[in-house]
């Protein structure tokens, strides 16, 4: 009797496992499949690009000659607009996750201004740049400038801050905010004594993972009136004699990684193809290692808290 | 001697009354256990004394705690609870140390209060957690993490954290109920030492808890108060049915 009732029941736990492996067998072929894709996507970039990378390819100006051209302009433009985003967007953004995780009453208002930046995170970049050229270019006539570029992706990723911040702040136990109140703490000092510390991990990782996706960024720009050919710099922000600290090169003209290499992939000359495979391969590494130090970051705070 | 006097105390969660009518007094120097069923709003009653409820909305106290010697309603909608909670002490069912050193654990509250006094703090702290029974396993690594310590010591440290400030009550909501029967019996013995300086008021699922270490005790049922009294009276000899059946097991 119950050696039968044992047989059945094996087979059926036989019967559910084979779920189990078919399952697992789809999820490795796929995972296999898409990995293949990117490694192919990123072998055949970095065989077309690597041999052109050198020194002078990242000191030269674009030029008419694919052999003579470089990324300086690009890589410049790229840091410069990456600085005034993270300036823009990450003080913005940090303050309005902590305002609607922890202080703002929870009411139909706040509901709709979530619902609103989880959708914002969703609408293509394209319509940012459109807003952008409205708003920054014409209205407030910032020009189409280092300026107008940085506050255009800053918007573009200020939902991606909040969101990130928010979800960092709800993995902090709701017992250390009430043991940080019951001894007598402000909101306030809550938010500076633990929230922020605490979360800070997180807040960095979705900060750079934000940035990430920005520096890649080229339709905004483009429609913002970005330039392809730029061969100068900006004015440089330290002057010898004082104030010391200029601010012109936030109005100058500017050009982006991506712009260049969108630029070069449409020029019908091969040598320049292999020239945006390079920015590309240098492109790649720069997202690389900001999300390495991102990795990091998660690491080392994590490693700090615990509860 | 009252420390405290609870005066027809409702409390709504919202819309749902989750106390009703409650007076009691809570004696100076004394441990006063709040015993009952889950749900019939202990934690509910003492979460009111250092007005927790105000940390989310919707929530509205009816009737009066009064807090002697100068007769301050704690739950009265002109007094600031910050200033509450400067006076009254909390200790919270699960250990919930801050990540950060014992030493900072413990010296929050002067933090808080903004005392700047590198001698007077570290003073402070070796006294609390001297009073916590904590300070001769921890004295050699104050600036460790606080989550290195056991559950116990976590507790232990939660109370020392307390205790820095001199609360004039300290509220237990389910100290032990976390911890191992060794910690419990330390954080058991810890209660009945710091009654000699403050003022205990204790929640706990756990009769025979209440039975060792309080001197009075409350019994809470569906938000009411069932029956007040001492200890030993109210275990040996309930005037209500209803608390007979409760400690005999019948139900709860």
């Amino acid at each position: 009797m119950t050696a039968e009732i044992m047989k059945d029941i094996k087979k059926k736990i036989y019967e559910h496992k084979i779920y189990d492996r078919v399952f697992s067998l789809i999820g490795v072929i796929l995972t296999f499949m898409v990995l293949m894709v990117l490694f192919v996507l990123l072998i055949d970039l970095m065989r077309n690009g690597v041999p052109r990378l050198s020194v002078s390819f990242f000191t030269s100006y674009p030029s008419r000659f694919a052999n003579r051209a470089g990324i300086l302009s690009a890589w410049v433009g790229t840091i410069l607009v990456m600085t005034v985003t993270a300036i823009a967007a990450v003080p913005i953004g940090v303050a309005a996750g902590i305002y609607l995780e922890e202080y703002a009453r929870k009411n139909w208002i706040t509901n709709l201004i979530e619902i609103n930046i989880t959708n914002l995170a969703g609408v293509p970049s394209i319509i940012y740049g459109l807003m952008a050229l409205g708003i920054f270019v014409y209205q407030l006539e910032l020009g189409q400038s280092i300026l107008t570029a940085g506050l255009t992706l800053s918007l573009l990723i200020l939902p991606i801050v909040i969101v990130s911040t928010r979800e960092a702040l709800r993995t902090i136990p709701i017992g250390i905010r009430e043991a940080a109140q019951a001894a007598g703490a402000t909101k306030w000092q809550v938010v500076k004594d633990h929230l922020v510390p605490y979360s800070a991990g997180g807040v960095f990782t979705g900060i750079i993972i934000a940035l990430s996706r920005a520096i890649g960024e080229t339709a905004p720009l483009l429609t913002i009136g970005a330039l392809t050919f730029i061969a100068f710099l900006p004015d440089s922000p330290f002057m010898g004699e004082f104030p010391y600290i200029s601010f012109d090169w936030l109005l100058s003209p500017f050009t982006v990684m991506p712009i260049q290499m969108f630029n070069w992939v449409s020029r019908p000359q091969i040598d320049f193809h292999k020239n945006a495979a390079a920015a590309g391969c240098v492109l790649i590494f720069m997202s690389i290692g900001m999300n390495a130090l991102a990795m990091y970051l998660r690491y080392k705070y994590r490693k700090k808290i615990q509860w | 001697m009252n420390k405290a006097e609870v005066k027809k105390l409702s409390f709504y969660y919202s819309s749902v009354q989750a106390l009703k009518d409650i007076s009691l007094p809570i004696e100076e120097k004394k441990v006063t256990a709040v015993i009952g069923p889950s749900g019939c709003g202990k934690s509910t009653l003492l979460r009111c004394f250092n007005r927790m409820h105000d940390l989310y909305p919707g929530n509205r106290y009816d009737g009066e705690i009064l807090l002697h010697p100068d007769s301050i309603n704690l739950v009265g909608a002109h007094i600031d609870p910050i200033e509450i909670r400067m006076r009254i002490g909390m200790v919270f069912q699960k250990p919930n140390p801050f990540p950060k050193s014992i030493y900072e654990n413990v010296v929050y509250g002067l933090k808080v209060r903004g005392i700047k006094k590198k001698r007077l703090i570290d003073e402070k702290c070796e006294k609390s957690l001297r009073d916590a029974a904590l300070w001769e396993e921890v004295k050699d690594r104050l600036h460790k993490p606080a989550f290195n310590l056991s559950g116990g010591q976590q507790q232990r440290l939660c109370i020392a954290r307390a205790l820095a400030t001199e609360p004039e009550i300290l509220l237990f909501d389910e100290p032990t109920s976390a911890l191992d029967p060794i910690a419990t019996a330390r954080v058991e013995e810890l209660i009945e030492e710091l009654k000699e300086k403050v003022t205990i008021v204790i929640v706990t699922h756990n009769m025979q808890q209440a039975a060792r270490i309080s001197d009075s005790t409350a019994f809470l049922y569906m938000g009411e108060l069932i029956e007040f009294g001492k200890t030993k009276q109210l275990f040996t000899n309930p005037r209500e049915k209803k608390t007979e059946d409760y400690i005999t097991g019948r139900f709860g």
